[in-house]
């Protein structure tokens, strides 16, 4: 599993059937510090996540298939949680329930 | 899965057994601002597509299982046609 942010929503209407109702969202996979991870992924959305969310990626195809009930089914990448809050080491690298930007004043006065 | 480009497609007669009638596209992946992200690769297409056009893909053992015949060597398959991918307010399919 990975984490990403939330950037974007992609819509397909001709793809695999198993896609068919589902939610696509455009990821940015990041670091736990919050900084931007390798390539631009999609996600098929199971936590009711929107654009700007800090989210739990699921990147296993077997778990994929169990998630959305089809043994046979071509995906692998799944939004699976919407991040509260995030530490390492004792220090809050992200925390959704402040808001982005009195976080972000927070983090300056008190060096991580 | 990640979204990519089409950029040309690719034509092999002989193949490996289960492969025959599946068509084989070049296609570039893309970051979130429509740029190019690593190189070109092969993938089976899932679903009709051609050049020009904007698209999501898996890779891995997952590709394989877009196929109409499952237990085939494959690493990429196009499994959907993008009408719109929206990041920043902006649409990287216009």
């Amino acid at each position: 599993m990975f984490l990403a942010d939330v950037i974007g929503t992609v819509v397909s209407s001709v793809q695999i059937p198993i896609l068919d109702g589902e939610k696509l969202l455009l990821l940015r996979p990041l670091t736990p510090e919050g900084r931007p991870r390798g390539t631009t992924r999609i996600g098929i959305d199971r936590a009711q996540a929107g654009e700007g969310d800090r989210v739990l990626v699921l990147d296993e195809g077997n778990g994929a298939r169990q998630i959305l009930g089809d043994p046979k089914g071509a995906v692998k990448t799944i939004v699976i949680g919407v991040v509260d809050y995030i530490e390492t080491e004792s220090v809050l690298r992200y925390d959704h329930r402040r808001s982005e930007r009195s976080f972000g004043e927070r983090s300056e006065r008190s060096p991580a | 899965m990640y979204l990519a480009r089409v950029t040309g497609r690719v034509v092999a007669s002989t193949r490996y057994p289960g492969l025959e009638g599946v068509a084989l596209q070049w296609i570039q992946p893309l970051d979130e601002s429509g740029a190019a992200a690593g190189a070109e690769i092969v993938a089976c297409a899932a679903v009709s597509s051609g050049p020009g056009d904007l698209v999501h893909f898996v890779d891995g053992r997952e590709a394989a299982l877009a196929c109409p015949e499952t237990f085939v060597p494959v690493d990429a398959a196009i499994i959907g046609f993008v009408e719109q991918a929206v990041a920043a307010g902006r649409d990287l399919a216009e």
